[in-house]
């Protein structure tokens, strides 16, 4: 049965999760971006402010109404709570001729994420699989994720730069969640709730809530069904994974190569991005050493160093790398799609490459050599 | 003991040939025997001959300043070590040298290259094989100018 | 992709943990390669197959991915040939015994020996290459019946580079193995031949259409190998090489060692020819 919340009692989730021992990250301006920030009341969430995108450029503007999620995507996501930039994974000692090493305690609280886009529940669901499905589990993000309370707001103002329908990961939230909201601006300011999970179950039962009336339902349909019109035709996702591969030599790697600055932004914002590598660290009496994972981008020109040189020296090597992971190789490797459609890494790209481009460009060209 | 036509016919590079032309070849041949450590031929005097290896181990040598004696490749049994006789101005560029005691069948470029000159057919069907010999050669020895093996630095 | 898989590892602890094992010998085995043999101070990691790696850390300097080069048959004693190339490699090769060294692993997939029953087996290693064979050959020794021919091609740089000299010879001496070994460069002095490793294949004794072959080298040499390899005719499924690639973490976890859809800590780094190939031919991937 569905549910409604007024926007003015929302403080009574901040309320019930804190009672479950939740600290509550979620969006707040912060210098001119909307951020993810820690939140101690819905006074702190983004009122009033959306987002305007464009390769290359990220700017907050005012709405004409006091909408709390009405932004597409902040330059973050998830990412830095679930996979944060420098981890210490264990200390080591000599010890009596010998090697002590002991584990480092995941330092993680509870934490409920409020305002997660059903493309950010995508890269989560996607980021799952790579850490903890594997061979091996990646025991930080293991302790974290588990410990996490997940509150979707489905979208209804994707920028310029959103894609989602086009890779099926939104507007509307529909899986991954343990709470989802979908906010409704005429009338009354209010959000249709449902839950995920048994836990989102039980913190909807201490909420004031209200019995959805038809128009509610409604309401919160158009709300999605709009969003998703507005992103329709943005990008051809068809085929794109075997177009990728069958180009790997194109004219259009060495003009994005061009441009590329190879400054690692579009894998520092975006969601999936998962690349870390390990220092070693030692002490300066050599008595104590440690290892820390921390956040790696395929631009970085040592990214594919070995001994003997370096099998990615050129910037044209390293983008389509990049791109041809993120599109076509990840399926291969981890069985799910590596892009969720956010429009992050076009925004903040400082050139404004813009990866929707970039493929129709190499279907294009394709297609100019087939009819040579 | 076995004919020079049968014993030619070890090698890949004479294998198949007509036995008219083998014959002519064999007229030109004769075997030879050489001990550990002596030499077939040397680096700079008219390349009169070549050899088909049947049994041991040829070592082609330079002599470099500061380095000495280097060993550029070794030539084992069913090879041919020689080219120079080829083309002009028929020098060898290497000497060799038995690594091991060698049996082979020796060939008089002389005697070869007038029949060559002659006989257009087995001129035709010389050239053939032993350039694609020759190409085999060239990749293995590209191969081994690229240094894989080598230093990390490098 | 279709590749030899390893039995799957429990690890109790995290991943990322190295576990601490001890110096028991060492041996130098030519200029600038040792060869460590390791016995673990308290927990042990799985039993380590042939064609898997570990990753061997050297306190504070850093770890580095390192095949087994020993007898997969010699309980708990783990053993690796190293060549002393960078800090935590040079680091590796100076320990003594009784020095102690984390150990990760065992990780990535092993040499298909199954697909070898019955049939010829050829060996052919080019430098440091040599080292991820030799648990091969031992297997196939120790399990002499279940091949064919056995034959083994060592392709070095100089003599001086040379690896397992003494086992060598005593290999050479054996009436069931040929071993046929073969130097880029050399000075007069070597009684050997000289020659890239691919010049021994043509000669040497074994039936292409009964064989199995396992190549490991740099990239280039193994490209050219299985390239003679076909020529004489050995099907390309039953050509296998040995990858290697950036690697940092050795889990699947940090992305390093990815070439275009594979993992090669995970999926490799042992691979099919016909499988593989194609990656090998795009420059950069």
């Amino acid at each position: 049965m569905a549910e409604t919340l007024a926007a003015a009692e929302l403080d009574s989730l901040f309320d019930a999760l804190r009672r479950r021992g939740y600290r509550i990250v979620g969006p707040a301006l912060v210098d001119g971006a909307i951020v993810h920030s820690e939140l101690t009341s819905a006074a702190d969430l983004p009122a009033g402010w959306t987002d305007v995108q464009a390769p290359g450029s990220y700017r907050v503007a005012r709405r004409d109404d006091e909408a709390l999620f009405g932004y597409a995507a902040g330059p973050q996501s998830w990412k830095s709570e679930l996979l944060p930039p420098r981890v210490r994974l264990w200390q080591a000692r000599r010890e009596n001729g010998g090697l002590a090493v002991e584990e480092e305690p995941v330092e993680s609280e509870p934490t409920a994420f409020l305002g997660v886009r059903p493309c950010e529940l995508a890269a989560i669901a996607i980021q799952d699989t790579v850490f903890l499905e594997g061979r091996f589990q990646d025991r930080d993000y293991a302790a974290r994720r588990a410990d996490v309370f997940l509150v979707a707001v489905d979208c209804g103002a994707p920028s310029d730069l959103c894609f989602c329908t086009a890779l099926r990961t939104g507007p509307g939230a529909t899986e991954g969640f343990d709470l989802a909201l979908t906010e409704l601006l005429e009338g009354e300011h209010r959000f249709l709730v449902r839950a995920g999970s048994p836990a989102g179950e039980a913190v909807l039962a201490e909420l004031p809530l209200r019995a959805a009336a038809r128009e509610d339902v409604d309401a919160a349909g158009l709300v999605v069904a709009v969003a998703a019109r507005e992103m329709g035709g943005r990008f051809d996702a068809s085929g794109v994974h075997d177009l990728l591969l069958r180009n790997l030599e194109s004219r259009v790697w060495d003009d994005v190569a061009e441009r590329c600055l190879t400054c690692g932004n579009c894998t520092l914002v975006c969601p999936t991005c998962f690349c870390t590598h390990v220092e070693d660290t030692s002490s300066l009496d050599g008595e104590t050493a440690g290892r820390e994972r921390v956040w790696d981008t395929c631009f970085s020109v040592r990214y594919a160093e070995m001994h003997g040189g370096n099998t990615r020296p050129t910037p044209r090597a390293r983008y389509r790398q990049w791109l041809t992971h993120k599109l076509a190789t990840w399926e291969d490797q981890f069985g799910t799609p590596g892009c969720v459609g956010c429009g992050r890494c076009i925004a903040w790209c400082p050139v404004g490459i813009d990866i929707r481009a970039e493929v129709a460009a190499l279907r294009a060209e394709e297609e100019a050599h087939a009819h040579a | 003991m076995r004919t020079l036509d049968a014993l030619i016919t070890e090698s890949p590079v004479f294998e198949g040939l007509p036995p008219e032309q083998l014959e002519l070849i064999a007229g030109c041949a004769s075997n030879v025997v050489f001990g550990e450590g002596d030499r077939l031929f040397r680096e700079g005097d008219p390349a009169d001959v070549f050899f088909l290896v049947r049994h041991g181990l040829v070592a082609l040598d330079a002599y470099v300043p500061n380095r000495g004696q280097v060993t550029v490749e070794t030539v084992g049994a069913g090879e041919v070590v020689g080219w120079s006789w080829l083309v002009p101005p028929y020098r060898w560029h290497f000497t060799g040298r038995a690594v091991e005691p060698v049996r082979a069948v020796q060939f008089d470029a002389v005697c070869l290259r007038g029949k060559c000159d002659d006989d257009a057919e087995l001129c035709r069907n010389l050239l053939k094989r032993f350039s694609q010999v020759l190409v085999g050669r060239l990749q293995a020895t590209r191969l081994q100018l690229m240094d894989v093996y080598g230093d990390s630095n490098r | 992709m279709a590749t030899a898989t390893a039995e799957p590892t429990a690890l109790g602890r995290g991943s990322m943990t190295p576990l601490p094992y001890r110096v028991v010998r060492t041996r130098r085995e030519n200029h600038d390669n040792w060869t460590l043999e390791l016995e673990p101070v308290g927990e042990a990691i799985e039993p380590i197959g042939p064609g898997q790696f570990d990753m061997l850390y050297a306190f504070g300097v850093g770890e580095v991915p390192i095949s087994t080069s020993g007898d997969p048959e010699l309980d708990g004693r783990l053993v690796h040939t190293i060549r002393a190339v960078g800090a935590v490699t040079k680091a590796l090769c100076a320990a003594k015994r009784g020095d102690v060294v984390g150990v990760r692993g065992p990780f990535g997939n092993r040499w298909p020996l199954a697909e070898a029953r019955g049939l010829d087996l050829v060996l052919v290693g080019g430098g440091v290459g040599l080292p991820p064979l030799r648990p091969v050959l031992y297997n196939a020794l120790a399990h002499r019946a279940d091949f064919g021919r056995l034959v083994l091609l060592y392709g070095g740089r100089t003599p001086r580079d040379l690896l397992f000299a003494r086992e060598l010879e005593r290999w050479r001496g054996r009436l069931d193995l040929s071993v046929h070994v073969t130097v880029d460069a050399a000075s007069s002095d070597w009684h050997g031949r000289v020659g890239v490793v691919t010049t021994l294949i043509p000669g040497a004794r074994f039936d292409p259409a009964e064989a199995v072959a396992f190549v490991v080298g740099p990239e280039i040499m193994m490209r050219f190998t299985a390239r003679a390899l076909l020529d004489r005719g050995i099907a390309p499924e039953r050509i296998w090489i040995s990858m290697e690639r950036t690697m940092r973490c050795g889990v699947g976890l940090c992305g390093h060692c990815q070439l275009g859809p594979t993992l090669i800590c995970r999926d490799g780094p042992v691979y099919r020819w016909d499988e593989i190939a194609h990656l090998l031919e795009v420059h950069e991937l």
